[in-house]
């Protein structure tokens, strides 16, 4: 190991005025890492039930400048991607990352549709991904990475459209990551862990310019989230 | 990056004076302020986050060997290195390092503080290799070869003219008759520049709003989606961090988050909030190559076990200047280095040494507002006074200064005769000022009425109006 390494960590107890942990307060501090405790949630993401939820999440969607029209099912998802892309006067042409809950969609019922499913190419455009959970408590979505789903595909479209199945909101964050948690096989740890993940709270801003809002600053100008309510999509 | 920090008075003066700097303070002592209170109106939760957060902080810099080191063994098992720098001199040296290995001709940067301390941009120009700011205000300041003003807000002190002049000459390939009067404008076409150079960079750099112990993941809080470019495109990410960024878990992060933007922008949650764990995988569809931590320490450990170890729970939100009548006044630059408002003033002489800083911990009217709305509940104008106390054992204040503490002091030692000449003065200063309520000037106290108005002392002392108070009972 490197001499820097040593020193820094031989100031640092140095300046805590004692040596290496001992044996019983490492496992506390490995018992605290293993049970992951959490801090005071917020009482307006708790005991809410399907319907609360997603009343919380599209009120907290509005307030970011995030769209959100809910559908019965799967199937009504390529018409309110069409009516979505034209009310807003965007071309019909889209780029879609290859996840499977997006494969679960009748794309074929909305034929004026062209979808390029796979990594977006770079160019402004629109951009489908769907999400591994919404967070009610800030209209929060999490999209991570991973074989089948792109990070790139939730910065390089001008658009971005998210296809959520309702029942992957929940109501705090530490939901969210017990949610992901599940997902892995293993405890989570770096091994586990997805390489990339994205917490989405509306589309791309800055304030940069006098501290006045402007969106579409390197990321998506628009995000638009499609919320599927039925579970056959889950 | 070159401290002038001991000039704080010449540069505050320059601040005082300039107009665009003025009228940019004046929005931002309004905007700030009055977003960061809708957010806190809106969680009733709030104070009762600070506290936890203040608490995990406390914990971690405890412990923070034991979650550093464990920290680097979930880096290392996800496929990323971690590198220890001690002074910005390693840290300079491990980057161009990367960077060289790699053919870099260019890098990304996102936002980061710690590539300001290690003064990185020019450590790379002087090697041929280009930085590139991608966030839009360090973007900005990058064309005016500035350092940030602020550490959330970087071109603060900016208005749009002044950056619409910018943009003109830097872009001097594009249209001359182009419309920039609205900021979308001026939005739309950094976007239009820096999306090219997403692509064409090498190495990406970033900063670390936390580091996270249980997982290995880096974490970067933006609204841009910069950050996210910046380190997705090229073949590698390179992560800067100083050592107290270690948080232990995600549910750890998701608290301290609760309080970070409601403080910073009076956001709930800002836009893009990342957590990034190693190299791509095999089998993932993007992402970059490599992954390396840097861990800065540049005197942060020497913190740990005195008076200052609190900073060191600083998660940079910038409440503390937002808030801060002093920065509102002179702006960040006076500050004469990277950090500038209140956790400036006591970060600074906590880095690059008191002496270098003389001016810093005294630029403060101890008004506390700081600390009320810091949600680490850092103590700050203590800390300053702690600073203050270490220059007068080190006889580092103005000779002016120190003579006259050493007379006040001699007095104050003295009861009955403090109390006799401090009756006779305020009675006199009274009677002087009874016509206007105030004196336009004072002997030896130009320093205050040359820019403002003395309010007249009433006629009586405090000890006076105390000791009557408690004979009317109306005292504790």
């Amino acid at each position: 190991m490197s001499a820097a390494r040593d020193a820094i960590l031989g100031g640092i107890r140095r300046s805590l005025g004692r040596g290496a942990l001992d044996e019983a307060r490492v496992s506390s501090l490995e018992a605290r890492l293993a049970g992951h405790p959490r801090g005071q949630l917020p009482a307006r993401a708790q005991g809410l039930d399907r319907a609360g939820l997603l009343d919380l999440l599209e009120r907290q969607a509005k307030a970011v400048a995030c769209s959100v029209a809910r559908v019965r099912s799967a199937a009504d998802v390529p018409a309110e991607l069409a009516r979505y892309l034209k009310s807003q006067n965007l071309p019909s042409r889209v780029e879609m990352s290859p996840d499977p809950t997006l494969d679960a969609v009748p794309w074929s019922a909305a034929p004026m549709l062209e979808i390029a499913r796979g990594r977006p190419s770079g160019e402004e455009g629109v951009g489908v991904t769907s999400a591994c959970a919404a967070v009610a408590e800030t209209a929060t979505l999490m999209i991570a990475s991973g074989e089948r789903s792109p990070a790139t595909m939730n910065f390089l479209p001008d658009t971005h459209v998210v296809v959520l199945p309702a029942s992957r909101v929940v109501g705090p964050l530490e939901d969210a990551w017990d949610r992901l948690r599940a997902a892995s096989a293993a405890p989570m740890a770096a091994a586990t862990m997805p390489r990339t993940v994205n917490l989405v709270t509306g589309p791309s801003r800055t304030g940069d310019i006098e501290q006045k809002i402007e969106m579409g600053a390197h990321g998506p100008r628009r995000l638009h989230l499609i919320v599927v309510e039925d579970d056959a999509l889950a | 990056m070159l401290a002038t920090s001991n000039e704080f008075r010449a540069n505050a003066r320059v601040g005082l004076a300039n107009p665009t700097l003025q009228s940019a303070l004046g929005k931002m002592k309004v905007g700030f302020p009055t977003k960061r209170a809708e957010a806190v109106a809106k969680l009733p939760e709030f104070d009762a986050l600070r506290d936890q957060a203040r608490d995990i902080k406390n914990h971690v810099l405890e412990n923070i060997d034991w979650y550093l080191e464990r920290f680097e063994r979930r880096v290392n098992e996800a496929g990323g290195h971690v590198h220890w720098a001690r002074t910005p001199e390693e840290a300079r040296e491990i980057v161009l390092g990367i960077c060289r290995r790699l053919g870099a001709r260019t890098v990304t940067k996102g936002k980061s503080m710690i590539a300001e301390e290690i003064g990185l941009n020019a450590h790379l120009e002087k090697h041929a290799i280009e930085p590139v700011e991608t966030d839009l205000g360090e973007y900005i300041i990058q064309l005016r070869n500035e350092a940030p003003s602020h550490i959330i807000a970087p071109a603060v002190h900016l208005t749009k003219d002044a950056i619409e002049a910018d943009f003109r000459r830097a872009h001097s390939h594009l249209d001359a008759r182009r419309d920039l009067t609205e900021p979308q404008s001026l939005v739309a076409e950094a976007r239009g520049i820096l999306r090219k150079r997403y692509f064409e960079a090498d190495v990406g750099i970033t900063g670390a709003n936390f580091l996270v112990a249980e997982t290995g993941s880096s974490v970067i809080v933006t609204n841009e989606g910069n950050g996210d470019l910046t380190q997705l495109l090229p073949k590698a990410h390179v992560v800067l961090a100083s050592l107290e960024k270690i948080v232990p878990t995600l549910e750890d992060a998701s608290t301290i988050l609760r309080v970070l933007a409601r403080s910073a922008t009076g956001q709930e949650m800002s836009v893009y909030t990342t957590f990034s764990t190693g190299p791509k995988r095999p089998s993932d569809l993007d992402g970059p190559g490599e992954y390396h931590v840097v861990l800065l320490d540049n005197g942060r450990s020497a913190l740990l076990g005195t008076e200052f170890q609190e900073i060191l729970r600083c998660i940079r939100c910038g409440a503390c200047m937002n808030h801060c009548p002093v920065y509102g006044a002179v702006g960040g630059h006076a500050y004469g280095w990277v950090y500038p408002g209140p956790m400036g003033a006591v970060l600074t002489p906590s880095l690059i040494g008191v002496e270098n800083a003389k001016p810093l911990p005294n630029a403060s009217t101890f008004c506390g507002k700081c600390e009320s709305v810091c949600p680490m509940r850092i103590p700050l104008p203590k800390m300053m006074r702690h600073y203050r106390a270490r220059e007068w054992e080190r006889r580092l204040g103005t000779r002016v200064s120190r003579l006259a503490l050493g007379a006040w002091a001699w007095a104050a030692r003295r009861p009955a005769l403090y109390r006799f000449a401090a009756a006779r003065a305020m009675s006199a200063l009274g009677w002087l000022g009874r016509r206007h309520g105030s004196f336009f000037n004072l002997p030896l106290a130009s320093g205050w009425t040359t820019t403002r108005e003395f309010p007249a002392p009433q006629g009586r002392t405090f000890q006076d109006l105390w000791r009557e108070r408690r004979r009317a009972g109306g005292g504790r």
